[in-house]
């Protein structure tokens, strides 16, 4: 593995190191626990022991003698909170399980107390000494469990429209010369970022400050004003550094609000920081979904009829819903295809997204699908899906803005050294070690949304960029600095970024890989405002517009065009012209195809994402290729995964050396989604059992001695104005079906349920 | 965690005193108002998660100038129970006489870890089972006798197959401790009364009716040195585990042999993450003993050592991995260079 960061290719910006990286190397970010808060009290959550039922009492005489504990805040004096809205039906929250509402119980882990202490210490202490009675019903936890209900997810979720369907695939299937029946299964997973779910809140008078990672603080600072019943311009969320999202700090937890009102109540800042296993049941999750794929196939290898149906667990109140048929039933050429989507409401938490929502679980059914397939065919299972390749997808006939899937299949498979494969499974062993190839495609949709952002730039170059999009370890500080520097032809060193704090210009929240293109297509547009105005300035005789336009390149041009044609400024002429000493421009950005209420909505915090398959007249996707090597133990049958190779195609690479980074992390965490994640459910109480770093297994990096990130060149002029695709949730897609894949062929043995572990070898 | 009082114990006497005062005769030790801090990578642990709420801790890396020495020279080891495991796996005099030793540490925790870990700590180390340390289950014998075990039942993928009983399958999850039971180790315990020594393998008792008292430490008592005679050429120490590093045994074999002429004069089978306890199968030693050592003698042994395994819904396959686990350190024991 090499650590050089990449060398741009056509259409690719410098690796310029990261905007953050000395703080955070130093330790001097501040995460939302580390801003400074005057004379603060603490919090600590207490959380049932029970799934479904209720509390009858607290016993809190012991909790209460604790030196320090200011008070205990039960149901029975809970906050007065407002009725919470679903995000997907026009609210802001990832739940509608109001904890400390009344003494129902709803799932594991719901926070039934907090504690508030003068110091985390003594709120740890009195929490531990809380004595809680239930009354427990026997809780349905999962598939199969006795008691939980199963409906089909259109009509019930809002942002499921429609069980794509094409042709006659009943038919088709029964008329395939090949047939493929396969299911597979999917377990549940938690985010865990490394940030833990804090809160801190601090009124100044009838203001709120809340300091929370979020992925979206005005989704956040408008949900929680909605639920205290306060004006949204007195509520303030503040996170410059978030330590990890993964679609975990998306939509609003219940916490927030809670401890907003408690603070309110004490008059006095609060702050939370829960613990890892709080984390497990007060936020959201991936969670379990089974498949069904159906695949027919003439004898030559073309789809003839491709049928998908998953089901999906959620909570009893919120019909919360992946469904990524959206893409399975859209990725390859197929003229019958089916599908269908359900429900499985159980007693748990509402799940929510996690890094590449509906694309992870259901490519992994679908891409273990074509594998299988190309054994029957007998066929390499790269030129399986060469022959399924298209340029349109098979639903509504829609092109492809651009697809380079069979580019990263080629480009991988030679960096892997795919020809050195016998195709043969149990054909190759190393020692104590069955060796196994496999691969997988990988894709993501491309989506954007209305962003807003605010430049200044002065007469010494020195620029500052407002914005209220998200720093969650992405690289959004550096590759936003370079598009201004770019853009407005300045020094990068020269521009100072303002991110994470809702007093900025909206931006969309951080999730769906939009952010680039949404942030850094609003921060183009506002640079060439200023450089509208500095132009016209020193050429107030031209026709200005024209001229403006030839020069820079505004509305939808993509950035590396405009950049050809572009000239430089001189600065200091300009603003002598101007007669000013800076230049501030804000300005809101808007895709193509983005709904009327666009603006609208981006100012009051709900999300209106274009992109993927829902645009109107094509269709736009980020793809790649994903190559694993797996050795098996022949005597102990562990697993281990030594190399991970991917090439990806993603319109225009800001930044080489973030984009390396996060596609790496995406394989490594595809790996680790195939070998060890899963949260263990104990089915008789419906708790989660491993709720903790020790036994919630993630990779160390003894497990992740070879990862290789192959960024090819790709121009896509038909998607947003940075002409970038997203690809923070583009590389974990295909690597759970790559890594089984390689299982299959180093073994023989075929695996369809995640994730592997070494009692599901036989060899 | 719950406020404590902090003692720092400069000699072994105080020490000593300090735990025993606080020590009820009634209560397993586990449960005592003292306890004695080394590396603090257990029992801090626990008490943060409110499964050990000591009501006094008492500091025992003063002692470390006189309790952790690595004595090699001569017909025996002697380990203090206070050098860190880091140390000992890197001794060189270890790794070259004793692998499997510096093998079994090298293999635990993680680096950081093993830095600040003891070696008597190390086998202190109390189980992983998710339902003990977690204590908003009601229902666990180790932690609440009597109250019945919440994993037989539940999620027991890590749990024991070996010297289980109706009240307990918690599994011992380290490492180091098989390797002493494989090369015959005595530790050395120092209490009110001076200095006494016994088998390694008589320090931990298997759950029984009383999965609460893990160890025969009386109060008061520490384990202050190990003691490893210098008899076994042949050893080896193979773990099975999820990841590469930084995780606990599914299964874990510790073997030593003694083999002159093809023939094995004698044998020691310890296993690790699959008992309650370390666990030595002396059915799968009898069994090697005074035989020519061939692949079907290995797999014999191996069904031996798990002829009396119970698996349950979840944790099944560890009777089979560990058989075929021991089998394969049979085979790397018997053919190993010395």
């Amino acid at each position: 593995m090499t650590v050089a960061a990449p060398e741009p290719k056509a259409n690719m910006g410098n690796p310029a190191p990261r905007y953050d990286a000395v703080v955070k190397v130093t330790g001097r970010a501040t995460y939302a626990s580390d801003m400074p808060l005057a004379s603060p009290a603490y919090a600590f959550l207490v959380t049932s022991a029970i799934a479904k039922g209720r509390v009858e009492s607290f016993d809190l005489a012991d909790a209460n003698r604790v030196r320090g504990v200011i008070d205990i805040v039960t149901h029975e004096k809970g906050p007065k909170l407002k009725e919470l809205k679903l995000y997907s039906n026009g609210g802001y929250a990832g739940t509608t399980i109001q904890p400390l509402k009344s003494a129902e119980i709803a799932h594991d882990g719901q926070i039934i107390a907090v504690v508030i202490a003068e110091t985390y210490e003594a709120a740890r202490e009195a929490a531990n000494r809380v004595t809680v009675s239930y009354t427990a019903v026997v809780p349905s936890a999962t598939f199969d469990s006795p008691g939980t209900t199963t409906a089909a997810a259109k009509g019930q979720n809002s942002q499921f429209k429609e069980d794509p369907q094409v042709g006659n695939f009943a038919k088709a299937f029964e008329d395939a010369e090949v047939k493929l029946t396969a299911s597979y299964d999917t377990p549940t997973q938690h985010h865990n970022p490394m940030e833990l779910f804090s809160t801190s809140c601090a009124w100044i008078g009838d203001n709120l400050v809340i300091y929370e990672p979020s992925q979206y603080v005005y989704g956040l600072k408008n949900g929680v004003a909605e639920q205290l019943g306060i004006d949204a311009d007195k509520v303030r969320v503040v996170n410059p550094y978030v330590g990890g999202g993964f679609g975990s700090r998306g939509s609003m937890t219940p916490r927030t609000a809670i401890i907003a009102a408690i603070a309110r109540r004490l008059n006095r800042p609060i702050k939370l920081v829960p613990t890892r296993d709080q984390g497990f049941t007060i936020a959201t999750y991936r969670a379990e979904t089974r498949h069904e794929i159906k695949l027919g196939a003439s004898r030559d290898g073309k789809l003839v009829a491709l049928r998908h149906e998953g089901a999906e667990v959620s909570s009893r109140p919120d019909a919360y819903c992946v469904g990524g048929t959206k893409t399975t039933t859209r990725l390859y050429a197929c003229p019958n295809v089916d599908s269908l989507v359900s429900i499985v409401r159980a007693d748990r938490n509402t799940p929510g997204f996690m890094r590449s929502p509906p694309e992870v679980p259901y490519l992994f059914a679908l891409e273990s699908a074509m594998d299988e397939l190309a054994v029957k065919l007998k066929m390499d299972p790269v030129e399986l899906r060469r022959i399924n390749d298209t340029t349109n997808e098979p639903i509504g006939g829609k092109p492809y803005t651009s697809r380079s899937l069979m580019a990263c299949f080629d480009e991988a498979a030679k960096a892997f050294g795919w020809s050195q494969r016998s195709p043969e499974p149990k054909s190759m062993a190393d020692g104590d070690w069955l060796i196994g190839y496999g691969c997988a495609a990988t894709c993501y949709p491309t989506q954007m949304g209305p962003s807003a952002a605010r430049v200044r730039l002065q007469r010494d170059g020195r620029t500052r960029v407002e914005i209220a999009g998200h720093e969650i370890g992405t690289g959004a500080y550096t590759i936003i600095a370079q598009t201004a520097a770019e853009r407005l032809g300045v020094p990068l060193e020269k521009v100072a970024v303002f991110v994470g704090d809702s007093e900025l210009p909206p931006a969309p929240v951080a999730g769906g890989s939009n952010s680039t293109a949404s942030t850094c297509s609003a921060v183009m547009m506002v640079c060439d405002q200023i450089r509208q105005r500095l132009f016209k300035a020193m050429m107030p005789n031209q026709s200005l517009t024209d001229r403006a336009k030839e020069t820079v390149g505004i509305g939808q041009t993509p950035a590396t065009r405009a950049a050809k044609s572009d000239r430089s400024l001189d600065l200091e002429k300009a603003f002598d012209a101007l007669g000013a000493g800076v230049v501030e421009e804000y300005g809101e950005w808007k895709p193509e195809d983005a709904p009327l209420d666009s603006f609208q909505a981006m100012h009051s915090g709900h999300v209106r994402l274009v992109g993927g398959h829902s645009l109107k007249d094509k269709i736009a996707y980020a793809f790649g290729a994903e190559f694993v090597e797996v050795r098996v133990n022949r005597f102990t049958h562990e697993i281990r995964a030594p190399r991970l190779v991917g090439a990806f195609a993603a319109g225009r690479i800001m930044n080489p050396r973030t984009a390396r980074s996060q596609l790496m992390g995406g394989l490594i965490w595809g790996m680790s989604s195939a070998l060890l994640e899963a949260t263990e459910i104990d089915e008789r109480t419906a708790r989660y059992v491993n709720d903790n770093f020790a036994d919630y297994l993630v990779p160390v990096n003894a497990d992740v001695p070879g990862v290789e990130v192959i960024l090819l060149s790709e121009q896509d002029d038909h998607i947003n104005p940075a002409g970038a695709k997203g690809l923070g949730e583009l590389a974990n897609v295909g690597t759970n079906a790559a890594v089984c894949n390689a299982i299959y062929h180093a073994t023989g043995q075929r695996i369809r349920k995640l994730p592997v572990r070494l009692e599901n070898i036989e060899v | 965690m719950r406020s404590f009082l902090y003692q720092r114990a400069t000699d072994p006497g105080m020490a000593v005193q300090a735990l025993s005062a606080a020590a009820a005769a009634n209560n397993p030790l586990t449960q005592a108002a003292a306890q004695p801090l080394a590396g603090g990578t257990t029992l801090i642990d626990l008490m943060k998660l409110d499964v050990m709420r000591p009501a006094a801790i008492v500091d025992i890396n003063p002692l470390a100038r006189g309790w952790s020495g690595i004595e090699t020279g001569g017909e025996k080891l002697r380990l203090g129970a206070l050098a860190k495991m880091s140390d000992v796996a890197a001794h060189a005099d270890i790794q070259r006489h004793y692998p499997v030793i510096a093998n079994s540490l090298r293999l635990a925790a993680s680096a950081q870890l093993r830095n600040m870990a003891t070696l008597g700590g190390n086998v202190m180390q109390r189980t992983r089972c998710s339902y003990f340390r977690d204590t908003s289950y009601d229902n666990c014998n180790k932690r609440i006798p009597g109250s019945g075990c919440a994993a037989m039942d539940g999620v027991n993928r890590m749990h024991a197959v070996l010297g289980t009983s109706d009240q307990c399958i918690a599994t011992y999850p380290g490492d180091f401790a098989q390797a002493l039971i494989a090369l015959d180790a005595t530790v050395e315990i120092t209490g009110k009364s001076g200095t006494r020594s016994m088998p390694f393998a008589q320090l931990h008792k298997a759950p029984g009716n009383t999965p609460d008292i893990e160890t025969t430490l009386q109060p008061g008592e520490l384990i202050s040195a190990f003691s490893i005679p210098r008899r076994w050429p042949r050893s080896v120490y193979l773990k099975a585990r999820d990841r590469q590093s930084y995780e606990f045994a599914l299964s874990s074999a510790a073997i030593a042999l003694d083999v002159q002429d093809g023939m094995i004069r004698d044998a020691r089978v310890a296993l690790g993450g699959v008992a309650t306890v370390p666990w030595r199968a002396r059915e799968a030693e009898s069994l090697l003993k005074g035989q020519k050592f061939d692949d079907g003698l290995a797999r014999r042994a191996a069904d031996a050592a798990f002829a009396d395994a119970k698996g349950r819904q979840h944790n099944s396959f560890k009777i089979s991995l560990g058989k075929r686990l021991v089998a394969r350190a049979l085979q790397q024991a018997s053919t190993m260079e010395v």
